[in-house]
């Protein structure tokens, strides 16, 4: 070879060399879409809170790498969600989207997953069938039917015959409602009364007037995440409590974020959820502790379905050495078991779904403060809405 | 006499095109080559401008107000959606026209209602046909999917040759295309004797029908043609994002167009361009910077546009084009300020 | 039977409620011809006030009522004299413009500080829960509403109708150049009644943090029900506003008791055919500039 070829290959060789290492120290990137602002914008707070925490805690580099979190707000509109995520992937090269505060954001993004082989992490959205939609998807947060299906069984079994519902028209409400009604009436329950509530409703006196006037031992109800303040209160205000209407749900109404400023009225509502602030483990003291040191407020199950998000990839990391590659994190991500503030969780390889503990718990007053007290668990709680193969 | 070949001279000399309205064009086709990893927020812009346009012929040239042109969008934008889910137009470009026709007869029939009174009322009036809809969506979720919206929409390639990507290149050529050709129709239709009759019936309506104009015919014709308009842009929307939820029909969607268009300036059909794009710049901007706060600066950019006038705005952000254009044409940019919209 | 006047009840106190936060708008649209779609920020503004005075400070709730009135009137002067004044004879779309950019800014600062999620007020006991009428349920919140609502509507008139102030109201509202003809001091009656609809919208906010729940993006929520009772109510009187907001509120509650598929649907449609009978609102007459 020519002095000039033998010159140039060197160089080339150093090059690569060079970059080589350059390359393997790049950041993993993160897009965090959540709603940050809107009706929603609380859940997208308690998320992007939850996930800052871990961060702070455990140190923001994996396997090598850092870690960059890149947080887009979709104001829970899909269409937003679908040009954000795509903006993400196709500029920002992102490895991991993560979010979703809402189904039909996950669902819009879902194509995306697919097409471009990146994984999707649902760290709020709670309809069953989102996880089918792309091979990409993980969940970390919940399924309606996971709750739903365990207080149908809990208030049949414990004296609760008839049963008034009221469920905000969308997804997860009518995930709420079938569960739960299949469960119910399947242990000799009636339902009395159904009403569905348009899901913008400031006010819900008529449909508890409905309710109240259908005089059923409990109601049913579900309303998402930072709508059951108003709901309590108006449910106090018509005197269902005084009447002996129990409330009964998915924990969703019950949420920690709002519990406290709900009042009296809200005791004694037993509802059936994957996570309280309240429950007795060393591991969630020190993260009820850490969060509310950091954000003044309490979390709730949304803080934990982000909390576990990033743990999950930041684990997923781990196991694959840094590499990005979209399989090989979805492969590493199925059948992960780990201990979570809100008890033991696992992802299960078949469906790449939450599978969890489900605590029936009711309200108390614990120190002032209005808390879901855990009384009965049941374990490792798979979701029963998959499409029936 | 004098006056009436004065009138028509002066009328097709701004049928004219100007050579800043030629650059205009020019600059957003060049965009499409400049920014080739944004071609996302492009379409975004590009669907809004088309949006904007369709208030502007009734807002700007017409003088009709409406919170409530979201309606049209909707409805243009679930029939897209219908008629691609269940494979029943499948070709893109006809399923667009197709969803733009059924957006013009709901134009048709609201426009009687809409006519009539003061322009709080049209406001009320427009803005509760739309919450209508939109409650109406809702109600009929087994069709529609509810708040979901509906799912599983996959778009068939344009003409059969142009598939849709995950990029966005092909939404944002498709649109820009349909973009210019109805912009090119609106200058045709305004530029036109139908065109100034309408500017006359919106400075005074009493002296216009008193000089023979039929008034409310004219209004009935240029709402059902901006309704056109408006659910293409819907159906334009549906096809490139393969979405449809409620939101289309959302009040923020009308607002957000009205706030867009008078940002641009009414009247002189680049308003809803500019507009948009000034709008969409400014949100995207804001929102990198500050994801959960960004609507503070935007309000206070425009409290800051309307304190200091809005005329002021136009002829400092035309400085520098009327700079170039002086140099080249030696007098200044014509397309610059809009018909003053006092009361 | 007793439902229906139950039903009749709440729809009631829905709509008194309505018509105490939607007067002050208006009157501003009356009177000094401004579209202030910033109306709902005032309203929120003095919920919050109320609501960290009881939550954060102890105070009792009755005297928090009227401090939430006083800071947003006193917010409003001073939005009065410092931006609103430049823009009372700019077109009608500037100052939507300028009222949509206010409210965008309020609704942000609002989260920045307070937060996203809904926020409650603690109320007396004597306030909470419900008590039997001859077999009809009469929520005592409510009550407290129809009652609060009520006396500050007479007030309204008797201020109005007996008053030198309301002599002059009236009449700048009908004719401004007139009433400066005669020597009234139009941009003083504006300024006052501007300051007062805030506080009135204050009020009405402090009231609504129960029933329709309070949160940042409260303005933007409730917007649309506003200017439903203004432009259905016309923007002449006050007697029209009130009707306008009982109709739609009694309408809302037993629309949603009796349909509830088909909830909003009745407002909407009682709006449109109303306005389209009488496209001035009621009671409204058509403007004289």
């Amino acid at each position: 070879m020519s002095f000039r070829s033998q010159m140039l290959a060197a160089g080339t060789v150093v090059g690569v060399l060079a970059l080589a290492p350059v390359q393997a120290q790049d950041a993993v990137k993160i897009g965090l879409i959540l709603p940050m602002t809107g009706g929603q914008a609380s859940t997208g707070k308690q998320i992007d809170n939850a996930v800052k925490l871990y961060m702070q805690q455990k140190g923001d580099t994996v396997a090598g790498r850092k870690i960059e979190i890149i947080l887009k707000d979709d104001g829970a509109v899909p269409d937003n969600t679908k040009r954000l995520a795509q903006e993400l992937i196709v500029n920002d090269k992102v490895s991991f989207i993560a979010g979703f505060g809402v189904t039909p954001a996950a669902l819009a993004a879902a194509p995306l997953a697919t097409q471009a082989k990146i994984p999707e992490i649902v760290m709020a959205a709670g309809t069953s069938i989102i996880t089918e939609r792309s091979p990409y998807i993980v969940r970390t947060s919940f399924t309606l039917a996971q709750s739903s299906t365990i207080i149908g069984d809990w208030a049949a079994k414990n004296g609760i015959k008839k049963v008034a519902t009221l469920t905000s028209d969308y997804a997860p409400g009518n995930d709420a409602l079938n569960f739960f009604k299949q469960n119910f009436t399947a242990g000799g329950g009636e339902i009395v009364e159904e009403v569905k509530v348009p899901l913008a409703n400031p006010d819900f006196a008529p449909f508890l007037q409905r309710m109240k006037d259908a005089k059923p031992d409990a109601v049913f109800v579900f309303v998402p995440a930072g709508h059951g303040g108003n709901f309590m209160k108006q449910y106090a205000e018509r005197g269902l409590d005084k009447a002996g209407i129990k409330v009964i749900g998915p924990g969703d109404v019950m949420d920690d974020d709002l519990l406290n400023g709900m009042g009296d009225a809200a005791l004694g509502a037993v509802t059936a959820h994957l996570y309280s602030a309240a429950h007795p483990s060393a591991m969630n003291k020190e993260f009820v502790a850490a969060y509310k040191k950091a954000f003044n407020s309490r979390p709730g199950f949304m803080a934990v379905g982000g909390y576990d998000g990033i743990h999950l990839i930041y684990e997923a990391l781990k196991k694959t050495g840094g590499k990005t590659d979209g399989d090989a994190l979805i492969g590493a991500m199925k059948g992960m078991k780990w201990e979570s503030p809100r008890g033991p969780i696992s992802i299960d390889p078949e469906t790449r779904d939450v599978v969890q503990n489900i605590y029936v718990r009711k309200v108390e007053k614990v120190d002032g403060e209005l808390y879901n007290v855990e009384f009965a668990t049941f374990e490792a709680v798979k979701d029963s809405g998959k499409t029936k193969k | 006499m004098s006056a009436l070949p004065d009138l028509s001279s002066h009328a097709i000399a701004r049928a004219r095109w100007r050579p800043s309205e030629i650059a205009f064009w020019i600059l957003v086709l060049a965009c499409a080559f400049l920014f080739p990893s944004r071609y996302l927020i492009m379409t975004d812009i590009l669907r809004l401008a088309l949006f904007t346009l369709s208030l502007d012929l009734i807002l700007g040239y017409a003088g009709i107000v409406s919170l409530g042109h979201a309606a049209f969008f909707g409805v243009g934008a679930y029939c897209a959606g219908l008629l691609a889910l269940h494979g029943i137009i499948t070709e893109p470009v006809l399923a667009l026209v197709a969803a733009g026709l059924v957006a013009m007869v709901l134009g048709f029939l609201t426009s009687f209602p809409v006519i009539r009174g003061v322009d709080l009322t049209r406001l009320m009036v427009t803005l509760g046909i739309a919450l209508l809809l939109e409650a109406l969506g809702e109600r009929f979720s087994n069709i529609t999917g509810g708040t979901d919206g509906l799912q599983g929409i996959e778009m068939a390639p344009i003409l059969g040759m142009f598939a849709f990507d995950m990029f966005g290149k092909t939404g944002f050529f498709y649109s820009l295309i349909v973009l210019f050709l109805l912009f090119l129709l609106a200058r045709r239709v305004v530029n036109s004797p139908f065109g100034l009759s309408l500017r006359a019936i919106k400075n005074n309506p009493l002296r216009a029908s008193a000089i023979g104009v039929p008034v409310n015919r004219r209004l009935i014709a240029i709402y059902t043609l901006s309704a056109f308009y408006a659910g293409i842009a819907g159906a334009l929307f549906t096809q490139t994002t393969a979405l449809a939820s409620l939101d289309v029909f959302s009040f923020e969607k009308s607002a957000d167009l009205m706030l867009v268009l008078v940002l641009g300036g009414t009247g002189y059909l680049y308003g809803g361009l500019i507009g948009a794009v000034a709008f969409k710049m400014l949100q995207e901007f804001f929102s990198t910077i500050t994801p959960q706060y960004w609507l503070f600066w935007i309000g206070l950019v425009l409290v800051v546009i309307v304190l200091m006038g809005r005329e002021r705005m136009h002829r400092w952000a035309l400085w520098l084009p009327n700079l170039v254009i002086r140099q080249f044409a030696g007098r200044k940019a014509v397309v610059a300020v809009p018909e003053s919209d006092a009361p | 039977m007793t439902t229906l006047f139950t039903i009749l009840f709440d729809g009631v106190a829905y709509g008194m409620l309505l018509f105490v936060l939607a007067c002050g708008l208006a009157v501003t649209l009356g009177l000094m011809n401004f579209v202030n779609l910033a109306h709902g920020a005032f309203a929120m503004t003095g919920g919050y006030v109320c609501a960290v005075l009881v939550n954060q400070s102890g105070w009792p709730f009755f005297a928090a009522l009227p401090l939430a009135f006083v800071a947003s009137a006193v917010i409003g002067v001073a939005l009065e004299r410092s931006l609103y004044r430049h823009l009372y004879t700019r077109s009608h779309l500037d100052q939507v413009l300028f009222s949509v950019g206010l409210v965008f800014m309020s609704v942000a600062a609002v989260d920045y500080i307070m937060g996203s999620s809904r926020i409650f007020i603690k109320l007396p006991s004597a306030l909470e829960g419900q008590f039997d009428f001859f077999g009809v349920g009469i929520g005592r919140y409510r009550l407290m509403i129809v009652v609060i609502c009520g006396m500050l509507t007479v007030a309204l008139q008797l201020i109005l109708a007996k008053t030198r102030f309301g002599s002059r109201l009236r009449a700048a509202v009908d004719d401004p150049r007139a009433a400066l003809g005669l020597g009234i001091n139009v941009p003083q009656v504006f300024a006052f009644t501007f300051a007062f609809g805030c506080g009135l919208a204050g009020l009405g906010g402090a009231l609504s943090a129960e029933i329709l729940g309070l949160d940042p993006y409260f303005p933007l929520k409730f917007m649309i029900y506003f200017l439903i009772v203004v432009t259905v109510g016309g923007s002449s009187s006050i007697t029209g506003p009130f009707l306008a907001s009982l109709l739609l509120g009694i309408g809302d509650v037993a629309g949603k008791y009796y349909v509830p598929k088909l909830g909003p649907f009745v407002i909407y449609t009682i709006m449109i055919v109303i306005l389209i009978w009488r496209p001035n609102g009621l009671f409204g007459r058509a403007a004289t500039r």
